[in-house]
């Protein structure tokens, strides 16, 4: 709550970066809880690859009527008309990385001057590094090493025009405490995180979910499982669980006896050993 | 089987945050990788990872360190350069360390580690003994007033094993630290590479009568770190709905930076001097009886004061020193040395001023801690007492008493960036 507030008093034109995954869904309710009684000062922005499971744009949009907050969408999908960006082909296609142009594109053009983000430091290894107020150059460009020293709880959030911040409120949060907290607030989830049956394939030993525009090679057969999302992104990079949690406390049960990373089920995380900060570097979430 | 995991214990549960420090070479990433590992707090698919880039790079062991050498430059160089901070968590408590680099043009992450720690791990290599790194790191650490130092000898399995060795290096450390204002400080002889006394004991070192490192850091004495005497409130942002329900709604949102905050007391508005009584403690739709540090709440007032971001709520018979001649210890950040006349942006808790480098008293050798009386440049990583005038006064009290209120930062004027920190005397 008091990074939400130093937001709202540092920057002229902040957005909070809604994925409609369970971390973007705990920063708007400390955001909510931040500014009580009043409205959340500052829209919500969600960067829609197209790709996107049903029930999180189902979610969202009950979510922001209920706040009674601005929606902003950056379409990956425009990016594509318009030719800003071209699509990746073959079986691993995926707009994950196409999201940082539309991203990018988006902050201009809504003169965003700061970005909140879910990001958590125990993520992944270059998140490990990245401050609460991240600053970036006018390409959007993250320079791990020239980041400011933060010291305390004295964030400064001064910059040049043009320049903007990556504010990430939970960086100091486990996977742990993000369930914690929906439990202890009882917060609404998407249905989604729950145990549902899905129709999917196995790729590299990740569970997919299946889709029209999935292409599928030939030994990849369609089944039907009973999963769970432990991560919502975009569908063509969401490694899903096989789970019968249906409920929070079935879900911190899982995620206390599991041994790998939520992560560690992204596909575009695979890719290389510095995935993450090769796109962070460009201006990725 | 393992236990049920138990929510409400993981709620109660302590957290310690912690700073490693150490040279270059010290095995640092390899403690922390060492801990991580032999807690059982990595997962699968970052092992497999590890084990994977091991052997690319032809290692025999699996390296630990690169666990925690997040960035693409550290694993070229084999040396870490930022803070990476690690978490994890045993059936006692939940731990956050600030993992910072040892190497000297990077010491001022050293700095900002420190800057939120309980403890401190200081790594000497038993071979090198103590080194000026080691001298500078428990330096900072007693200056930013970090409660604990655990100083870790490692590498013991390079020198046999040796009592002597590590004798030598107790005195050694012991003889300097008896200059600093560290209170409590333990020493364990490790071997992070082998992982002898780092979470278990093993047959080397039986002459070593004390428990190990993890058994240390679960069960040191998490003093309260906030000071519950001053009632100190910054004020961070006001709140005004513009609604029909909530029409004369204004509130003042902030964190407590210290003391108790009680409804219907009578507080005092800085700098206008107005008392007035606390008509409600408000975190969102709760009402509070009472507030303390580290809360984030909303403070409503009985009478309507001009009050805005940077003022701050107090109680009238424990006012803070308010004064435009501000002296600090203060580290230096920037390339770009400092020099007195020099004018930054000064930031202090919500408040952001100008100020100006009136004089600097002297500077700190941090191999003798004596006073050096050179006046003319701050440089990189050098600390000095300096004497600050700024343009219009500030609420504070020494870091000492209160770190929320006695801490402060320098920003440049032309590239904004934060170039200096200082702890207010």
């Amino acid at each position: 709550m008091f990074i939400m507030r130093e937001v709202a008093a540092q920057f002229e034109r902040p957005a909070l970066l809604f994925s409609g995954g369970k971390d973007s869904i705990v920063m708007v309710h400390l955001a909510k809880k931040a500014f009580w009684p009043a409205k959340i000062p500052f829209p919500l922005m969600h960067i829609d690859t197209g790709h996107n499971f049903e029930e999180t744009m189902i979610f969202r949009d009950e979510l922001v009527k209920k706040l009674g907050v601005q929606l902003i969408v950056g379409s990956v999908q425009e990016a594509i008309d318009s030719g800003r960006v071209v699509e990746e082909t073959g079986f691993e296609a995926s707009r994950n990385l196409l999201q940082t142009v539309t991203l990018l594109d988006a902050i201009a053009r809504q003169k965003i001057d700061c970005a909140l983000g879910g990001g958590r430091r125990d993520e992944e290894k270059a998140r490990a590094k990245e401050r609460f107020f991240s600053h970036r150059d006018e390409f959007g460009q993250w320079d791990p090493k020239n980041q400011r020293p933060e010291l305390w709880n004295i964030f400064n959030g001064k910059k040049r025009v043009g320049e903007h911040f990556r504010v990430f409120p939970l960086s100091n949060w486990t996977e742990m405490d993000i369930w914690q907290y929906i439990y202890l607030e009882n917060i609404d989830i998407p249905s989604l995180y729950f145990t549902h049956e899905r129709q999917v394939f196995v790729r590299d030993g990740v569970i997919l979910a299946d889709a029209p525009f999935m292409k599928k090679r030939d030994n990849e057969k369609v089944t039907t499982m009973r999963i769970r999302c432990r991560t919502i992104g975009d569908i063509s990079c969401t490694g899903l669980s096989r789970s019968e949690a249906s409920t929070l406390e079935d879900i911190i049960q899982e995620i206390a006896a599991l041994r790998v990373t939520e992560r560690g089920s992204r596909a575009d995380d695979l890719r290389s050993e510095s995935a993450m900060e090769d796109r962070k570097k460009e201006g990725y979430f | 089987m393992e236990d049920k995991f138990s929510s409400k214990a993981y709620l109660d549960m302590e957290l310690l945050r912690f700073t490693t420090a150490g040279s270059v070479d010290d095995g640092k990433s390899t403690l922390i990788g060492r801990l991580l590992y032999d807690s059982k707090s990595i997962f699968e698919d970052q092992l497999e990872a590890v084990k994977r880039a091991s052997i690319r790079k032809g290692n025999e062991v699996i390296n630990l360190a690169l666990l925690t050498d997040g960035l693409r430059a550290e694993r070229e160089q084999g040396i870490t350069i930022d803070v990476a901070y690690r978490y994890f968590a045993t059936p006692k408590r939940k731990f956050i360390i600030a993992d910072t680099p040892g190497h000297v043009q990077y010491t001022r992450n050293m700095v900002t580690g420190a800057s939120t720690a309980n403890a401190a791990l200081i790594l000497i290599d038993a071979r090198n003994g103590v080194t000026e790194q080691t001298y500078r790191h428990s330096y900072i650490a007693s200056l930013l007033q970090i409660p604990h130092l655990i100083v870790c000898v490692n590498k013991m399995d390079l020198v046999n094993y040796n009592e002597e060795v590590y004798e030598r290096i107790k005195a050694d450390f012991s003889a300097f630290a008896a200059k600093l204002a560290v209170k409590d400080i333990r020493f364990v002889p490790i071997s992070a590479l082998v992982g002898d006394n780092v979470v278990e004991k093993m047959d080397k070192m039986p002459w070593y009568g004390g428990g190990t490192l993890r058994y240390i850091l679960e069960n040191i004495h998490v003093a309260g770190d906030h000071n519950r005497i001053d009632p100190r409130f910054p004020v961070q942002y006001v709140i005004r709905p513009i609604s029909e329900k909530y029409h004369d709604y204004r509130g003042y949102a902030g964190r407590v930076a210290g003391g108790v905050f009680r409804r219907g007391e009578k507080v005092m508005v800085l700098p206008s001097g107005f008392v007035t009584t606390l008509e409600s403690i408000d975190r969102d739709e709760q009402v509070l009886d009472e507030a303390f540090p580290p809360m984030s709440i909303t403070l409503r007032l009985s009478d309507d004061l001009d009050i805005s971001r940077g003022d701050m709520i107090v109680r009238e018979n424990n006012v803070p020193e308010i004064g435009q001649d501000i002296e600090v210890m203060m580290c230096w950040m920037s390339d770009k040395p400092m020099a007195p006349g020099n004018k930054y942006y000064l930031r202090h808790t919500t408040t952001e001023v100008r100020t100006m480098i009136k004089e600097i008293i002297y500077k700190v050798d941090v191999n003798t801690l004596e006073r050096v009386p050179d006046g003319q440049q701050l440089r990189m990583n050098e600390i000095a007492r300096v004497q600050l005038r700024t343009t219009k006064p500030l609420f504070f009290d020494s870091y000492r008493r209160n770190r929320t209120t006695g801490s402060l930062i320098l920003v440049d004027e032309g590239t904004f960036n934060t170039v200096g920190v200082g702890m207010i005397v």
